[in-house]
């Protein structure tokens, strides 16, 4: 059963069009995850998925209910984790978790079974009664997903969890992750920048300006580059590529002074290149291949270089605000 | 339970644990009415001495202090809608299953309650500066505060809705709380004022919550109580189905101005 149905869902602001004519299924129980760099339109569809945005084109449903006209029954079968903070920092742990209770009508006798429960899966439970604003980034991160899970959604949302967390808290969160996902029949939708996070998902969804450009499980994405991926630095690379692409018939993308290129077989090329290859080389190398070397293959240029865009820095600075 | 109860029940239930648990905030708004009164009341005692007979400064401005302090705290309730957009809150408010008509009535709930307690207070107070109150008078003036202050926490929410920073929030309730409380009758009775004025203070529906207050302290000193329109003096209940109506317009714009936010 697909818990997430998608077709040829579209939003625009004004001239721009953030998200535009995507189309995928997730079935339950799958950790399905969104890759891409800032500015793809990974949060606006979660936006559009949690009925907080409405879609200008096409429909998507969550857990059968249609995220335009359904959207109180949509609400009710999700968990939400967003980018920034939305704890009330001026009440305490467990004062956050129960008006979340009871805003999504958790059943009274169970409410605080839950909530011990819950505080222990995220380890907080010697903090269920200290304010929120003397929490560390990645304490607050985790009690939001406690939080998430407290009226037992058939979905669990997670705009980017380890945004802005030091890698040692970002391990710490992907364990309780990769916990969640033991429990039953629950689904995890997650956006990250991040190709290693990416890779434990079951399938990866890769969005670049708006358009879905690949959608398959994470070897899957990687075989289909051809194998291994190869990369060199030559004197000349323009000319090096010419001469790759003419004898060799591969297809090399030139990026920040190297030229990489996928073959099936990379040990055994390799030999056959240096023997014959005639443009001076200075340095080569082959790997097996990662989401970025996808990434790159797809979309001709690199997750990373996009992370100087100036909006995305402005809006870690100021955490909140905007939406 | 429907979804608008339960949108009122849990925000109000909110407002209430921050308001209790924000000791500065706490202090601020007891201290404030009180500070008011004392300055007011010793200042201008002696100065103006009897308004009418029976009826010295204190006892004339006290009800117009206890609307002025509902007033203040209600518009300003809207601060906290301002303030749970720009750290985030709002976001898990607006994604939660409730209605949003449920959810500006629970900020005017929440806001009504604590214009109760603070009511309260200047009550027990109210001794001390010499003015009567009996249990009757409290009985009568609960639902009066509670009405005022739902009204006014519509024109809070109302501004909140669109705004984006607390600054400019701030900026905007100053530039409207000043005039509606000048205009409101607090310090001088509206009925004998040159016309233009009389004409600002008629307009302006705090005038009836301030004369309603005021009429049942000061039962029976018409001098100084019952605003005329068109010759027509107002009893208690007319000055307060004012208020009410004007209520019900700000809140239910209020809602919608709020609902249509994405």
């Amino acid at each position: 059963m697909n818990i997430i149905e998608v077709e040829q869902l579209s939003r625009d602001f004004g001239q721009l069009k953030a998200v535009e004519s995507v189309s995928f299924d997730v079935p339950q129980g799958e950790l399905f995850a969104f890759l891409g760099p800032n500015g793809a339109g990974k949060t606006t569809t979660i936006n559009m998925l949690c009925t907080l945005l409405k879609p200008t084109g096409g429909r998507a449903t969550v857990n059968g209910y249609d995220v335009a006209t359904q959207r109180k029954e949509v609400r009710n079968s999700i968990g939400l984790v967003f980018q920034d903070p939305t704890l009330d920092e001026y009440l305490t742990a467990e004062q956050n978790l129960r008006f979340h209770a009871y805003a999504y009508r958790v059943p009274r006798d169970e409410t605080e079974k839950r909530i011990s429960e819950l505080m222990a899966l995220v380890e907080l439970s010697d903090r269920r009664k200290s304010r929120v604003r003397t929490f560390s980034g990645g304490m607050k991160r985790r009690l939001e997903i406690a939080r998430g899970l407290l009226h037992h959604p058939r979905v669990l949302f997670l705009d980017e969890p380890t945004l802005g967390l030091d890698p040692q808290t970002r391990r710490h969160i992907w364990d309780h992750i990769l916990q969640l996902r033991q429990q039953h029949g629950l689904t995890i939708f997650l956006t990250t920048h991040y190709m290693d996070e990416a890779e434990v998902a079951d399938r990866i969804g890769i969005i670049d300006h708006g358009h879905l450009i690949a959608l398959d499980t994470p070897d899957r994405l990687k075989d289909g580059l051809g194998g291994d991926v190869v990369t060199l630095e030559a004197r000349d690379n323009v000319a090096a590529a010419a001469e790759l692409r003419e004898k060799y018939g591969v297809e090399p993308v030139i990026k920040d002074g190297s030229i990489s290129f996928a073959v099936s077989k990379g040990e055994t090329f390799l030999p056959r290149l240096c023997g014959s290859f005639e443009s001076p080389l200075i340095s080569i190398g082959v790997h097996r291949p990662t989401l970025d070397d996808v990434f790159l293959k797809q979309t001709g240029h690199a997750i990373r270089e996009q992370e100087a865009d100036p909006m995305a820095s402005a809006r870690m600075m100021h955490r909140g605000g905007g939406h | 339970m429907s979804d608008m109860l339960l949108g009122i029940w849990v925000i109000a239930y909110r407002e209430l644990l921050r308001f209790v648990q924000e000791r500065s905030r706490l202090m601020s708004s007891f201290a404030m009415p009180l500070l008011f009164l004392v300055i007011f009341g010793a200042g201008f005692t002696r100065t103006i001495g009897t308004m009418t007979p029976g009826v010295d400064f204190v006892q004339f401005i006290y009800p117009g202090i206890i609307a002025m302090t509902v007033l203040m705290n209600s518009v300003m309730s809207g601060l906290s809608v301002v303030w749970d957009r720009e750290f985030g809150f709002l976001k898990e408010i607006l994604v939660a299953p409730m209605g949003r008509t449920g959810i500006v009535l629970g900020k005017a709930v929440g806001s009504a309650t604590v214009a109760v307690m603070q009511g309260g207070v200047m009550l027990l107070l109210a001794p001390l500066v010499g003015v009567k109150v009996s249990p009757l008078l409290v009985v009568q003036l609960v639902p009066i505060l509670i009405i005022i202050s739902m009204s006014l926490s519509g024109l809070g929410v109302l501004v909140a809705s669109r705004m984006r920073s607390q600054q400019g929030f701030q900026l905007i309730v100053q530039l409207m709380i000043m005039p509606l409380i000048f205009l409101s009758g607090v310090f001088f009775p509206v009925n004998n004022v040159p016309g233009w004025l009389e004409a600002f203070s008629k307009a302006n529906p705090l005038t009836y919550g301030v004369d309603a207050i005021r009429q049942l302290f000061l039962a029976g000193s018409t001098d100084v109580t019952g605003v005329t329109i068109f010759g027509h003096t107002m009893t208690v209940l007319q000055d307060v189905a004012i208020v009410a109506c004007f209520g019900t317009i700000l809140l239910l714009l209020a809602a919608w101005s709020f609902g249509k936010q994405e």
